[in-house]
């Protein structure tokens, strides 16, 4: 039973997983939720996985709260999965306490380091979207505290406006202080993983498409330094949970978790270095079908096996890139956006290709019926910014947007070209906080929000 | 185990009652905030602790209730085997030294209530054939230094009794382990400057349950601490009066 000294924050550098932008903030990390007592705007954070500036504070010593301390689990329905938890729960503890019971996160992101919050918040998606949808089709509620300082629980079924701004709403409609989800059954922690070199983009998107009926999870990955008939040449993986008779008598190894000790040099990740590199992990694949049994880990979280791994980009930092066009205008956007990168040379070294199923109610949202291209670029100032909103304007063309959980350059502007609900998110946002109490750099960046 | 645990609610002990409750340990929380305990009793049985997690009142500033607390957990866990200490009062130098309400609370909370705590569960623990006592220090307790050494009198106090304790009981099958954590990043160091080689709660809490299992009588967590303290215990004092840490 500590006593705590009266919190006022510490002052330190936040920044998103691309570590740009940095900005100093008032970082508070309490093990119950609240909001501080003065007025200020707060920008609500997890555990810091979004890219660009959704949990970079407004202004410079802005506050911020941290939802990592505040992580215990309510209640679980070991008949059900129902999992009511406070918003700091991160999938990692998720997985390590219910996958050696049989239950799963019933979608995931590409880290199992974030917050429950904050897949709320960020409506996060994962490799069944085209068969499950966006993580807030298992929400079946949320404790929000407002701006005016109430507890308000918001679901499917009650407050349903402000529970489809929340979901996706990027932490701008309140904290989100507890959660209600349901997990998935599984019966082992084993994914039957099969992959396949795809040739080019089109075979890609049809062998997404082609996977979609009978696999829970796909993805591609595409080597955006292939030249000439080469583009869109890539990996396709589809998985899905093993049975008992396919995983066997298989036991997890605990695996060392390697970490980046320092930033590397910026030559490190150089497009000659890198053009090799996707030679010949591409050669060693080819095009034959391989089938194996893996590790949840090694098919969900391969980059979490390597800590800090962001620091290989350098002290600049980066930008991820990732947007969603709809499946109507067919694969045009997607080559027309590869083609601009290679050309831009050092751009970017591999893109995530997926195919997504129905758009979710929740306004800002991010997948909709459509192929989504994700991308990392190291930064390099004015340029890369420029190539980015080059690549906006073929998703504005073509009637897509980007993923605000990774954004970090988009403009206003053109963010109100590419979300049609922004009106309507906007007005139950003014109803639930008039004054803008949450405001984000992102919130200023794309919404206008005072700083 | 049958765990009576003061202070598993927050921080480092929040953490290692959730390793216990991995464990499939039986808990019994005590505390003095019972929807708290409420909560965290909630967390530890989902989390795999045996079910049902009790709690009952304790407060560490009130020796005369201690006899009732742990009669209770022996109640709630047929028998209690095992007592974890990791609640505490903490406070800056700066509020120590210009508050003697509030530096007599600590020194009565972190030292005199804890004693009698432990020495009270020690005499019960033999009495029923051994068990565990693991109480948290801090390696503030090692050596005083300027900046802290209000907080770290009170833990030194500590210390000597849980190194003695562990002395008198062992033989009597009462095994004692002391835990001293180095700087850990929790919601009670929120604020303060952060040390090169700060720790992380659950990183711990596995560390302390490793050294229970192995009965170690006194744990550095983590455990780089120890060398550190070695060095700092070393110093010469005219280097201690230069120094500002």
């Amino acid at each position: 039973m500590p006593e705590a000294p009266p919190d006022a924050g510490s002052l330190e550098p936040v920044a998103g997983w691309g570590r740009h932008p940095i900005v100093p903030g008032r970082v508070t990390r309490p093990e119950h939720l609240g909001l501080p007592a003065d007025p200020e705007p707060v920008v609500p954070r997890g555990l810091g996985r979004a890219y660009g500036d959704a949990a970079v504070p407004a202004r410079l010593g802005g506050r911020v709260v941290e939802s990592t301390r505040a992580d215990r689990i309510r209640s679980f329905d070991a008949d059900t999965g129902r999992l009511h938890c406070e918003a700091g729960l991160s999938l990692a503890e998720i997985l390590r306490v219910f996958v050696p019971r049989g239950w799963f996160p019933p979608v995931t992101p590409g880290t199992k380091f974030v917050t429950v919050g904050a897949c709320v918040a960020c409506d996060v998606h994962g490799k069944n979207h085209h068969r499950d949808g966006s993580f807030g089709s298992f929400v079946e509620r949320v404790t929000l505290l407002t701006a005016d300082g109430r507890l308000v629980e918001c679901g499917p079924d009650r407050e349903r406006e402000l529970f489809l701004a929340t979901v996706g709403g990027m932490g701008l409609t309140g904290l989100i202080v507890e959660v209600v989800l349901r997990l998935r059954r599984i019966e082992t922690p084993w994914i039957v993983l099969e992959t396949q070199g795809m040739p080019t983009l089109e075979v890609m998107l049809e062998g997404l498409r082609l996977s979609a009926a009978h696999w829970p999870y796909t993805v591609g990955w595409i080597d955006c330094l292939a030249r000439g008939r080469d583009v869109g040449r890539g990996l396709l993986m589809r998985g899905r949970h093993a049975t008992a008779a396919e995983a066997g008598a298989r036991r997890r190894r605990s695996a060392r978790r390697l970490r980046v000790p320092l930033d590397a040099p910026e030559w490190l990740l150089n497009p000659f270095f890198m053009r090799w590199f996707n030679r010949l992990y591409a050669w060693k694949h080819g095009r034959t079908l391989r089938r194996r049994v893996v590790s949840y880990d090694r098919f969900f979280y391969p980059l979490d096996a390597i800590a800090d791994w962001n620091r290989l980009y350098g002290p600049r930092g980066f930008l991820q890139y990732q947007c969603v066009v709809p499946r109507a205008v067919g694969c045009r956007p997607v080559s027309l956006m590869l083609e601009r990168l290679a050309s831009a040379g050092a751009a970017s070294f591999l893109a995530v290709i997926k195919d997504c199923g129905p758009a979710s109610e929740a306004y800002l949202s991010f997948p909709l019926e459509g192929t989504t291209l994700a991308l990392d670029l190291p930064y390099r100032g004015e340029a890369t910014e420029s190539l980015l909103h080059e690549l906006n304007a073929i998703v504005i063309e073509h009637g897509g947007r980007v993923y605000l959980a990774k954004d970090a350059v988009t403009r206003a502007e053109e963010f109100a070209r590419m979300e049609p609900r922004l009106r309507e998110w906007q007005a139950v946002r003014d109803r639930w906080d008039p004054a803008r109490r949450f405001r984000s750099g992102l919130s200023v960046r794309l919404l206008g929000d005072p700083v | 185990m049958n765990v009576a645990f003061v202070g598993a609610t927050r921080g480092m002990g929040r953490a290692l009652a959730r390793r216990l409750a991995a464990r499939g340990e039986a808990l019994f929380l005590l505390g003095r905030d019972a929807r708290e305990m409420e909560l965290s009793a909630r967390d530890l049985e989902a989390r795999g602790a045996r079910v049902p997690v009790g709690h009952a009142a304790l407060d560490l500033a009130r020796p005369e209730g201690f006899a009732a607390a742990l009669d209770a957990a022996d109640d709630a866990l047929a028998r209690v085997d095992a007592l974890v200490v990791t609640g505490g009062a903490f406070g800056s130098q700066e509020e120590l030294a210009r508050d003697p309400a509030r530096l007599g609370a600590l020194l009565h909370a972190n030292f005199t209530g804890t004693v009698l705590l432990c020495q009270q569960a020690a005499e019960r623990l033999a009495a029923r054939g051994g068990g565990l006592i693991c109480a948290f220090s801090s390696v503030a307790g090692d050596r005083a230094r300027r900046s802290n050494y209000l907080y770290g009198a009170s833990k030194a106090g500590l210390s000597a009794f849980l190194d003695g304790l562990d002395l008198a009981y062992r033989d009597r099958g009462v095994h004692v382990l002391c835990v001293k954590p180095g700087f850990v990043r929790t919601a009670m160091t929120a604020g303060l400057p952060v040390p090169p080689f700060a720790g992380e709660p659950d990183a711990v809490a596995g560390h302390v349950v490793a050294a229970m299992d192995a009965r170690r009588h006194v744990v550095y967590a983590p455990s780089i601490w120890q060398w550190i303290m070695l060095i700092i215990r070393s110093l010469p004092r005219a280097v201690l009066r230069r120094v500002r840490f």
